[in-house]
């Protein structure tokens, strides 16, 4: 291809199609370019979308876009070995349009997304990879696919092509990611009828349930379960540090046959067929862990970036966010016919003014703390379920003498001191 | 030298399961792709076009989104792609089928002689094997089903040579074109298309056919023109567990005689 | 009952139960029905109620709250043939032959027609056709005494070998002239090319690959049951209004009937003219498959496979002898793999290739969802793993709770020793 484009976008996952759709719209010539059958085929993520991002970009898109349910209720679900104790979220405000967030299937919702940029002008790719950037006296100036004929130029280039980008990596923005930074997560999509999930889960047609779970499903890893409701199936899946899976020697399909075995687990999956199984790399460092995002010609958005909230498990809204806005920094920077990096810096400045940018120095802390204090993930879940266990029994014993119970139960677990840490750390991680 | 391919859209058909209960299709998300039987006769026209030259163009009967398969057959490198779709042609069977691509097949024939079409073995979704033979039969071309391998084509004499699969062996052919050609999956692989054919699958635009548009009788299309009907969908028995055969720790052989007695038995009831 | 704004009574969608397959669109007189999201959906100020949707659903998927008026048919697809209908008799089975062989399936099909045609009060009969009248003949006899109550025989020059258009020019000149209501063919690659190429030209109704077949005993129409999308879903078909129904029928699927020595009936010769001349196609040669060749694992009619039960890549030596043994080929699951064994060119499963052998034996393989989806429509599956609990032990036909690292030679050693080099699995059992 002789023609040159506006920009060049790698990736056609969310944040990749969120830049394409606001570059096209500024009537800038963008190619998105995506290693996947379809836009959609290769992404992986649990399985929630939340509204306003993208709203941002395509007003009322839930009156089109292909979603499963919309989200009343989130759980929090504490898992000790036999038992569980669940903290639940659920409300009027989350029945009512616009919802603040859906369960959706990223094979049909990212074909929607990316048909969209399509419509508005945007040339999709699909099936070929880049293998490298063609950098010119230290600026970036187009891509190198793995296809014949294979080299593409334009004035700038978005990488939006996920977790551990090699792109980012061979500019030198970013070493490899360490194993500690990096989690594993693997995923089912389980079927089940209509009527059996809303019978479960306790919903009517439409709604849809978000249900969070830590402890013993990971195995004393760092990790975080998931459920979703979709129309008719499940998103189930597990995540963990690689750095923890590889010391415990689990395979992560074992992890996952483990979690839908569990006792508190399987009756919400009985019967269920599964589709589809599918793993998947997430950035886990945090704020800290966020590389330069931009060189000479060249931006970062979304996974790419590390842009992931691992507390509130958030990297789709992220990555919109941070594609519209890497987008908006081209639409500057070609007015200006200004491509280095300084002028490019005015994407950390509207990310740091984004919630973006808010949110993961807020929780700045978190992982590191987590990483350092597994029994989050272990001792924790349990004490409680034996406490709520201690509490609801009814066995002649006094509740009071049963406080008591619960108390010596924690101190024994963690150690009085370990317990005041443990409440100081979690301030500081979350607070 | 004009090829023709016959492709079809198909759901991921692996990820097509039936839902137990109410014994229904559950093919929600599930992601269309052109046929893979589809995808060896695409490779095998390019390959005829590397070493003679000729146009290549995709035909295909569907619904309007089929239209994303042709386009995707257009990336890799086909020149012309032509959705027929119509209500009329909805609901057919393969003999309704067959006779719809026919005439889209006669159609471009007028436009430019067609010398050579080229399907899949099946489709993944109905599995028949059927439609190829059928186009053939209308078309009154050679029909040559279940090719290994195309050893020769003598575009001039309107000679071509294959191999075709057969029971117990291989039978090597000689035919006339025109001809429909089945190819056996495994025949050839696909290349990796340069990316301005990507480019040029991107804006090009699929034509569609509709009944006008055609020279075709509404009442051997669709559901009119299909002798047969589904009468009920349901799913699959599952696999019952079997019987388990005792072994003998002591006398292995013992166990593995039990058991050849019991395959050998098994294979020929 | 569903009313429109003009008070009209109409038909109802149960979306859940909808196919897609667009059966009622081109039906509806008023075109209130439309697709969406590949569903079918219904526009409410269109529909006049006459319920014609709700005939061809084939999921009853649309209902209408009334007592349905008695509406005219479907245009029929040739409308003189229904009324001749009448004129077609009788259940017919080709025998396929070829090199002088016949296929065992069409003994498999003459059973099952038996079975068919006691619920139709019907004549069974075998239709041969081929290029030597003396050796046909010996097959009609032996169609016979497996049950064929007559046979119906046609020989020519031209049908010496295999090809599509004499054989289809024959059979349809045979079916015109004896007119059977039922053809059964065998589900081979030479069944398909023939039955595809015999229905079209006679415009009848043809449903491929079936592994089941019934007789409706309310109209007596022929139902056939297919697997289709790749075997997760059952489909059975039916054809209304054109004779003969046609069917290819799976190999293996329907029990081999036991042969009578002393039944004897009836054939029907006919000397077909097919002139030689007329054919475009001519077999230069026939290449016979070497007795074990080495077609991979899409086609092997056997695989052993191994899984991490088998400890070390050098214990895949034993595999590759039993396989050799039995004309088989070698699989490995996804452990085996990923431990580095074997190429993953051999991984059966979810994210290898998907089998479907005669006999499959598992060796060591615990059987996770990701291999069982690759290999669980095999017609036998023998499973050998030291975990009774294992869970290949649930979709196995015979399980053997051994250790397959020193069960598989003693098995190969007796294979070898009944089989005495003969091919039983890959070919033709004679």
């Amino acid at each position: 291809m002789k023609d040159k484009f506006d920009c060049i976008v790698v990736g056609a996952g969310p944040a990749g199609i969120s830049a394409a759709l606001t570059l096209v719209r500024a009537g800038l010539k963008t190619v998105v370019i995506e290693r996947g059958e379809y836009p959609g085929t290769k992404n992986v993520m649990g399985g929630i979308l939340y509204t306003r991002p993208l709203e941002e970009l395509i007003p009322e898109f839930w009156k089109e876009a292909p979603l499963e349910r919309h989200i009343i209720e989130q759980r929090v679900m504490l898992v000790s070995k036999d038992a569980s104790t669940s903290f639940s979220y659920k409300s009027k405000q989350l029945d009512e349009p616009p919802y603040n967030s859906y369960s959706i299937m990223r094979a049909t919702f990212d074909r929607w997304f990316a048909s969209k940029a399509e419509s508005a002008g945007a040339i999709i790719i699909n099936e070929t990879l880049v293998e490298s950037l063609i950098v010119e006296n230290d600026k970036v100036i187009g891509v190198r696919t793995g296809r014949a004929d294979g080299e593409l130029y334009a004035d700038l280039v978005i990488d939006a092509e996920g977790v551990n980008s090699i792109l980012a990596r061979d500019l030198g923005l970013h070493p490899e990611i360490p194993e500690h930074n990096v989690a594993l997560a693997v995923k089912e999509i389980l079927a089940l009828p209509r009527e059996v999930i809303e019978a479960r889960f306790n919903l009517k047609a439409e709604q849809g349930t978000a249900i969070e779970l830590v402890g013993d499903i990971s195995a004393g890893m760092m990790g975080i379960g998931f459920i979703y409701t979709n129309k008719e199936s499940l998103s189930l899946g597990i995540g963990c540090l690689i750095s923890d899976l590889r010391k415990s020697g689990m395979q992560p399909y074992d992890l996952l046959d483990r979690f839908k075995e569990h006792p508190m687990i399987q009756p919400l999956i009985e019967g269920a067929q599964t589709k589809e199984y599918s793993a998947h790399l997430i950035p886990e460092g945090g704020y800290r862990a966020i590389p330069p995002l931009c060189a000479d010609g060249f931006l970062v958005a979304g996974d790419a970036a590390g842009l992931v909230n691992s507390v509130h498990r958030e990297g789709s809204n992220l990555a919109i966010t941070s594609g519209r806005l890497a987008a908006q920094t081209v639409i500057e920077a070609k007015k200006k016919n200004d491509f280095t990096c300084r002028a490019l810096s005015l994407y950390k400045k509207l990310l740091d003014q984004s919630f973006v940018m808010k949110d993961l120095k807020k929780y700045r802390n978190f992982p590191a703390i987590m990483e350092k204090n597994k029994h989050f993930f272990t001792t924790y879940p349990s004490l409680l379920s034996d406490s709520a266990y201690e509490m609801i029994k009814v066995d002649g014993v006094p509740k009071k003498t049963k406080q008591w119970k619960i108390i010596k139960n924690f101190i024994k677990g963690r150690s009085l001191w370990g317990l005041v840490k443990d409440g100081f750390n979690l301030l500081r991680a979350i607070g | 030298m004009h090829i023709v391919v016959c492709i079809k859209q198909v759901p991921d058909s692996t990820q097509v399961k039936i839902d137990p209960v109410t014994n229904t299709l559950m093919r929600q998300g599930v992601p269309s792709i052109i046929n893979p039987y589809d995808i060896f006769a695409i490779e095998e026209a390019l390959r005829i076009k590397d070493k003679f030259g000729a146009k290549i163009t995709a035909i295909s009967m569907g619904p309007p989104q089929a239209k994303d398969a042709l386009k995707k057959a257009v990336s890799l490198g086909i020149d012309e792609a032509v959705l027929l779709s119509d209500r009329a042609f909805a609901g057919a069977d393969t003999l309704a089928t067959s006779y719809c691509l026919a005439c889209g097949i006669k159609a471009l024939n007028k436009e430019n002689p067609v010398d050579l079409v080229i399907c899949g073995k099946q489709t993944v979704d109905g599995d028949t094997a059927q439609v190829g033979p059928g186009i053939a039969v209308r078309l009154g071309f050679s029909q040559l089903t279940y090719i290994e391998k195309i050893e020769k084509i003598d575009f001039e004499r309107k000679e071509i040579f294959v191999y075709r699969h057969a029971e117990k062996g291989k039978q090597y052919l000689k035919s006339r074109l025109p001809a429909v050609i089945t190819v056996l999956d495994g025949i050839n692989e696909l290349r990796y298309a340069p990316l301005p054919e990507l480019f040029r699958a991107a804006r090009y635009q699929v034509k569609a056919w509709d009944k006008k548009l055609i020279e075709i009788d509404e009442n051997l299309c669709g559901m009119k023109g299909s002798p047969t009907a589904v009468k009920r969908v349901f799913a699959p028995t599952p696999r019952q567990r079997g019987e388990m055969v005792s072994f003998n720790e002591r006398n292995p052989e013992e166990t593995a005689r039990a058991l050849t007695e019991k395959l050998l038995i098994n294979k020929n009831g | 009952m569903a009313k429109n704004s003009k008070g009209k009574i109409i038909v109802e969608i149960i979306k859940n139960k909808c196919i897609g397959c667009s059966n009622c669109i081109p039906v509806c007189p008023p075109d209130a029905l439309f697709m969406k999201d590949g569903i079918a959906e219904l526009d409410i100020e269109k529909c006049i109620g006459c319920g014609k949707c709700v005939k061809v659903c084939p999921t009853n998927a649309i209902i209408i709250e009334k007592a349905i008026k008695k509406e005219p048919q479907i245009e029929p697809l040739v409308s003189a043939q229904k009324s001749s209908i009448a004129a077609y008799k009788g259940i017919w089975v080709f025998i396929e032959q070829e090199h002088n062989a016949p296929h065992p399936v069409s003994w498999e099909l003459i059973g099952e027609a038996r079975r068919l045609a006691l619920k139709l009060s019907a004549a069974v009969s075998a239709v041969i056709l081929g290029g030597k009248k003396e050796e046909l003949e010996v097959f009609a006899r032996e169609a016979m005494q497996f049950g064929a109550d007559s046979v119906y025989m046609a020989s020519s020059e031209s049908l010496l070998e295999y090809r599509t258009k004499p054989y289809a020019e024959g059979l349809v000149q045979i079916v015109n002239k004896y007119k059977p209501e039922i053809l059964l063919i065998g589900a081979t690659t030479l069944g398909r090319d023939l039955a595809g190429a015999v229905a079209t030209r006679l415009k009848a109704g043809l449903t491929a690959d079936c592994t089941g077949l019934e007789i409706n005993t309310e109209n007596l129409f022929l139902e056939m049951t297919r697997p289709t999308f790749g075997g997760n879903v059952m489909a059975t078909i039916f054809c209304e209004n054109v004779r003969p129904q046609m069917a290819t029928v799976r190999p293996h699927v329907m029990p081999m009937p036991k042969k009578d020595a002393a039944r004897v009936g009836k054939i029907i010769f006919d000397d077909l003219k097919l002139p030689e001349a007329e054919i475009d196609t001519k077999v230069i040669e026939f290449i016979v498959d070497a007795v074990c060749s080495d077609s991979g694992l899409h086609y092997a009619d056997v695989i052993v496979s191994g899984g991490r039960g088998m400890g070390k890549a050098e214990n895949f030596s034993v595999l590759r002898e039993l396989a050799f043994v039995l004309c088989g080929a070698v699989g490995a699951s996804r452990a085996a793999v990923d431990a580095g064994w074997v190429d993953h060119s051999y991984q059966i499963g979810q994210t290898g290739v998907t089998v479907r052998p005669r006999l499959y034996i598992a060796c060591g393989i615990s059987g996770s969802i990701q291999h069982r989806m690759g290999m669980q429509c095999s017609d036998c599956i023998v499973a050998i793993n030291t975990d009774k609990n294992a869970p290949i032990f649930d979709i196995a036909t015979y399980g053997i709770v051994a250790d397959a690292i020193k069960f598989v030679p003693v098995l190969t050693k007796i294979f070898r020793e009944k089989l005495a080099g003969k091919n039983v699995f890959a070919g033709v059992e004679k």
